[in-house]
C-alpha cells in the first residue's frame, strides 16, 4: 500500500472538504433543499464567522434561490445544503420550498395557476 | 444599490417572495438550454453537483472508475411573475442518469415541458417515461429545426404514445414570445388538469 501525499490541489474535493469539515450531506431542516428553494437572511453575518456562512447572509439579503447561490458562490448543490444546514439550524436564514401545483391536503392551487398566467402573458 | 439594514425587515414584497418552478427536460440536444436562455429574465446561470468516487455505482455509471470528480450542470433561468412571485427554470441534464443527482428535481415542480427533436423522437423517450413514473404533468413542444419534418400531430403522438390530452405545441426554443407560449400551454394545461380533479370531488 503507498502512503497518500499530501494534496497539492486545494481546490475541488479537498476544498469541499474543507468547507463543510468533512460533512457529506445535510441533515435535519436542510434536507429538503430544493434548487428553486428561496433562502432569505435573517440576521447580519457574524465576525468570525466562516467565509462561506458570511457571503451566503450577505448575498441572501433579498430572497434568493439555491440555485442562484450555488451559481455565485461555485459551489456544488450538496457543498452548499451543507453550508445551508449550519445557517438554518443557527436561525440566521430562513428556507422557503417552492410552491407546488397542489398541496396533499388543499387539491390544485388554481390561484396559484392563474397568477402565474397572468405573469407569462405580460412577458 | 438597495443596501437594507437588517434591523430593519425588508419590503413586504421581498418578505413574501416565493417561488414555483418548471422543468424543461427531453433528450439530448433538443433545446433544452436554448430555450432556458431564451425565455430568462436574467443571464441564465448554471448550478453544478458534483460526482465524487465515494459512489462506485456513479463511477460505474458515468464509466470513469480512475476519475475522482465528475461533474455534472443543470442550467436555469427565472421569470419574475409579480412583485411577489418567481418562475425558476431549469433545463435537465441531457443524460437522463444524472437527474438524481439534484435531490428530488422534480418534485415541488408546477410541470415539465418536454421538448422533442422531430428529427430524433426516440432521443426523448426516456424523459417522457420519467414524467409518467414521477407523475409530473407535462406538454410536448416540438422543437422546429430547419430540416425538421412536417409530421401531423397525430403521428408524433402516436409514436411518442402519450395520451390524447397532453398537449403537443410546436416552437422555436431561440425565441423569447414562442418559448413563453409554450409555457403558456404548459400552466393552461395543468389548470384544466386541475379543474378536473375539482370536479370529481
Ligand atoms: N434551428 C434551430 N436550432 C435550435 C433550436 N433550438 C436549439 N437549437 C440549436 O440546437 C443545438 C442544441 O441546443 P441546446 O439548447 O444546447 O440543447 P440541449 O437540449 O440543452 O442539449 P444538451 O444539454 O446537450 O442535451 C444548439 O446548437 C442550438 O443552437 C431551434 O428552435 N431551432
Ligand atoms: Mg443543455
Amino acid at each position: 500500500m503507498s502512503v497518500p501525499r499530501r494534496p497539492t490541489d486545494p481546490s475541488g474535493l479537498e476544498r469541499y472538504y474543507v468547507l463543510t469539515k468533512g460533512r457529506s450531506g445535510p441533515g435535519g431542516s436542510a434536507s429538503s433543499l430544493d434548487v428553486a428553494t428561496l433562502i432569505v437572511s435573517r440576521a447580519a453575518p457574524a465576525p468570525g464567522m466562516q467565509h462561506e456562512h458570511a457571503e451566503i447572509i450577505r448575498r441572501c439579503r433579498e430572497p434568493l434561490s439555491v440555485a442562484e447561490l450555488g451559481a455565485h458562490l461555485h459551489l456544488p448543490f450538496n457543498i452548499l445544503a451543507v453550508l445551508l444546514a449550519d445557517l438554518l439550524e443557527a436561525g440566521r436564514v430562513e428556507a422557503r420550498d417552492p410552491i407546488p401545483a397542489h398541496d396533499a391536503g388543499r387539491g390544485p392551487d388554481l390561484a396559484l395557476l392563474e397568477e402565474v398566467l397572468s405573469g407569462l402573458e405580460r412577458l | 444599490m438597495d443596501l437594507k439594514g437588517f434591523d430593519q425587515p425588508g419590503s413586504a414584497a421581498a418578505g413574501e417572495t416565493r417561488s414555483v418552478k418548471v422543468m424543461i427536460a427531453g433528450g439530448f440536444g433538443t433545446g433544452k438550454t436554448t430555450m432556458v436562455r431564451s425565455v430568462s429574465d436574467i443571464k441564465p446561470l448554471t448550478t453544478e453537483e458534483t460526482l465524487t468516487q465515494a459512489s462506485a455505482d456513479v463511477d460505474r455509471l458515468i464509466g470513469v472508475a480512475d476519475k475522482t470528480e465528475t461533474t455534472v450542470s443543470l442550467d436555469f433561468g427565472k421569470i419574475s411573475i409579480n412583485d411577489s412571485l418567481v418562475l425558476y427554470l431549469f433545463g435537465t441534464p441531457g443524460q437522463e442518469r444524472f437527474w438524481f443527482l439534484w435531490n428530488g428535481l422534480f418534485k415541488g415542480a408546477l410541470g415539465a415541458v418536454v421538448l422533442v427533436d422531430t428529427r430524433r423522437l426516440a432521443s426523448s423517450f426516456r424523459a417522457i417515461e420519467e414524467m409518467e413514473r414521477q407523475n409530473v404533468p407535462f406538454v410536448v413542444a416540438l422543437n422546429v429545426f430547419p430540416d425538421s419534418k412536417d409530421y401531423p400531430v397525430e403521428e408524433i403522438r402516436d409514436a411518442l404514445d402519450i395520451s390524447p390530452h397532453i398537449p403537443v405545441v410546436a416552437c422555436d426554443a431561440r425565441d423569447r414570445t414562442s418559448s413563453r407560449d409554450v409555457l403558456v400551454a404548459l400552466i393552461r394545461h395543468l389548470k384544466e388538469r386541475s379543474a378536473v380533479v375539482l370536479e370529481s370531488r
